[in-house]
């Protein structure tokens, strides 16, 4: 009895995390079944076709690819319009801080139906053609707001000594941000970039709504969901994970690593 | 939708160190800002705007500027129904997801030792899996002959004999969803706590049930608050669950915005629901701001 209530806290942690990962489990699983329907949801025969025609279905590969470019190209945009915005949010006092704050949180606190939904009102008034591009605006203007919050936080926990000793060393406002302040923020600004490309790559509400006729990854799935998903798009999927958790694990990694060399030194 | 990293959104900022105001700074805000503006703030103006259009008198079925505010009460008298839907299964979602959070979030926090870094990364690590995917995978799980529903029915708990196809699935989707959304603030909310506090509360003879009450649960309200927005926010607007989970009786408001929308090209009625969305939000949202500030908010 002591014992349960002892660890009944570590119990119940362990058991959500594995609830975390029954679908995961489900997804892998299922890139390996001969599915017996055209539905892929019931397990039928071991098979490793899915895996040795990633692209063997039309449209799954042409997809991925474009939601790759995608995800890309509005990292790269959003990444530096956040990051900017981190720097003058931790390191200047300005008129009109509070509001920036409130425009930077509401796109993360709007439901992605309000604000897919909107911005296609914007761009049907406009008559603006709906593709690529229109994507790429709605991917952008999500995701800035989360590499702000990264940034941010990287730049919070950063030690203001550091960079008063490279200008106690006659290092100018350049030499200090360049050689002190920039590897410093680096790891913030790499992991924004990392959450902004999945967030672009897994989004599906606001994309659907001003997509068009573009099919990404996830619209192609949605549109596959009515008709059966091929064992392929499970097969991507799990790549995708297992590289997505490899770059995370291996970081760890390195940052425990590097700790432990410095904490003997 | 990969959970977000709001552990940030409860850090303090510290004010001191900071320059005063230079131009410059607005070179660095302006960028981001003006494409927040274009592309958010603009955007819901247009939604406002497109709420209020009325159907032209010489193209049916194209939409010309008015103010039609019939169009308000037509479209909830319509469907209050899904609205009402919508925030219980987005509340019941986000009561689950903070009972269940709440231990893995405590223990990451403070029992974790040297797990901690990994158990952070399991957390996030789901989502890295395609999100529509891992909602399809749950049609798999809680098949009508898979485990789940047997085992449930061996024990005579469901009152129609399955889970899929019913509001049970679609408030187990959502809460497996938006789970992350709610451990994460939590975990951050508890980690800024002193654990010496919690040992204090024990050296005095408090009960562990007394401790956390009035110690412990008190302390990590930044966090529940936290969570809880940013769980039930994206749950209510939800339409992914819904659409593969449940039936035709448990759509939610974001499956009626949606196809409104897309299908039945029925722009004001749709615009007019997803705006009483939005209003609902902003009213949730001003309230934590006016307990809170807007300082943590990012």
């Amino acid at each position: 009895m002591r014992w349960i209530r002892k660890n009944l806290v570590g119990a119940i942690a362990v058991l959500v995390l594995i609830y975390l990962f029954i679908p995961i489990a489900v997804v892998i699983a299922f890139s390996f079944n001969q599915p017996d329907s055209k539905f892929n949801l019931s397990w039928n025969e071991f098979s490793l076709d899915a895996w040795s025609q990633l692209c063997g279905v039309p449209g799954v590969c042409s997809s991925f690819l474009t939601s790759v470019q995608i995800g890309l190209i509005t990292t790269l945009i959003a990444t530096v319009l956040g990051t900017m915005i981190a720097f003058a949010l931790v390191r200047y006092r300005f008129r009109g801080r509070t509001s920036t704050n409130l425009l930077i949180f509401m796109p993360m606190a709007t439901p992605e139906v309000v604000m897919g939904s909107s911005l296609l009102a914007l761009f049907l008034n406009l008559r603006f053609p709906l593709g690529t591009v229109t994507v790429m605006i709605a991917h952008v203007m999500f995701i800035i707001s989360f590499v702000v919050v990264a940034v941010k936080a990287r730049l919070q926990g950063m030690d203001p000594r550091l960079e008063e000793a490279a200008r106690d060393l006659y290092a100018g406002p350049a030499a200090t941000f360049r050689h002190v302040t920039f590897p410093l923020v680096l790891p913030g600004i790499v992991g924004a970039a990392l959450l902004g490309f999945s967030l672009s790559f897994d989004d599906f509400i606001i994309s659907f709504f001003n997509a068009g006729t573009l099919v990404t990854f996830p619209i192609y799935i949605w549109g596959a969901a009515q008709r059966g998903i091929p064992p392929q798009v499970n097969a991507l999927a799990s790549l995708v994970f297992i590289a997505a958790l490899a770059i995370v694990l291996g970081a760890q990694l390195v940052s425990w690593r590097r700790r432990r060399a410095l904490a003997s030194r | 939708m990969a959970p977000v990293l709001p552990v940030a959104s409860v850090a303090p900022a510290p004010l001191e160190g900071q320059k005063r105001s230079s131009r410059s700074v607005y070179l660095l805000l302006i960028p981001g800002l003006a494409w927040l503006a274009v592309f958010f703030v603009i955007p819901l103006l247009t939604l406002f705007m497109t709420s209020l259009q009325k159907e032209s008198a010489t193209k049916p079925g194209t939409y010309v500027f008015g103010i039609q505010v019939s169009n308000y009460v037509d479209a909830l008298s319509e469907y209050w129904p899904q609205f009402v839907r919508s925030f219980v299964y987005a509340g019941l979602a986000t009561l689950i997801a903070l009972v269940i959070a709440y231990p893995l979030a405590y223990f990451i926090a403070f029992k974790a030792g040297s797990w901690r870094s990994l158990m952070l990364v399991l957390v996030v690590a789901p989502s890295f899996a395609s999100f529509l995917l891992r909602t399809y995978a749950w049609k798999t799980i809680l098949a009508d002959e898979g485990p789940v529903t047997s085992t449930l029915n061996a024990l005579h708990l469901l009152p129609d004999g399955r889970v899929l196809n019913t509001g049970i699935a679609v408030v187990a989707g959502l809460t497996y969803t938006f789970l992350p959304f709610m451990i994460l603030p939590l975990y951050a909310s508890l980690d800024r706590m002193d654990y010496r506090l919690i040992e204090a509360g024990g050296d005095l003879y408090a009960s562990p049930v007394k401790v956390f009450s009035r110690v412990t649960w008190p302390l990590s309200m930044p966090g529940v608050v936290a969570g809880t927005l940013l769980t039930f926010i994206p749950a209510a607007g939800d339409f992914i669950n819904a659409e593969l989970l449940g039936s035709a009786k448990d759509r939610m408001i974001g499956n009626v915005i949606q196809t409104n929308f897309i299908e039945f090209r029925d722009y004001p009625t749709a615009s007019a629901l997803s705006f009483v969305l939005m209003a609902a939000i902003l009213i949730l949202v001003f309230g934590y701001i006016r307990r809170s500030g807007t300082e943590d908010l990012v």
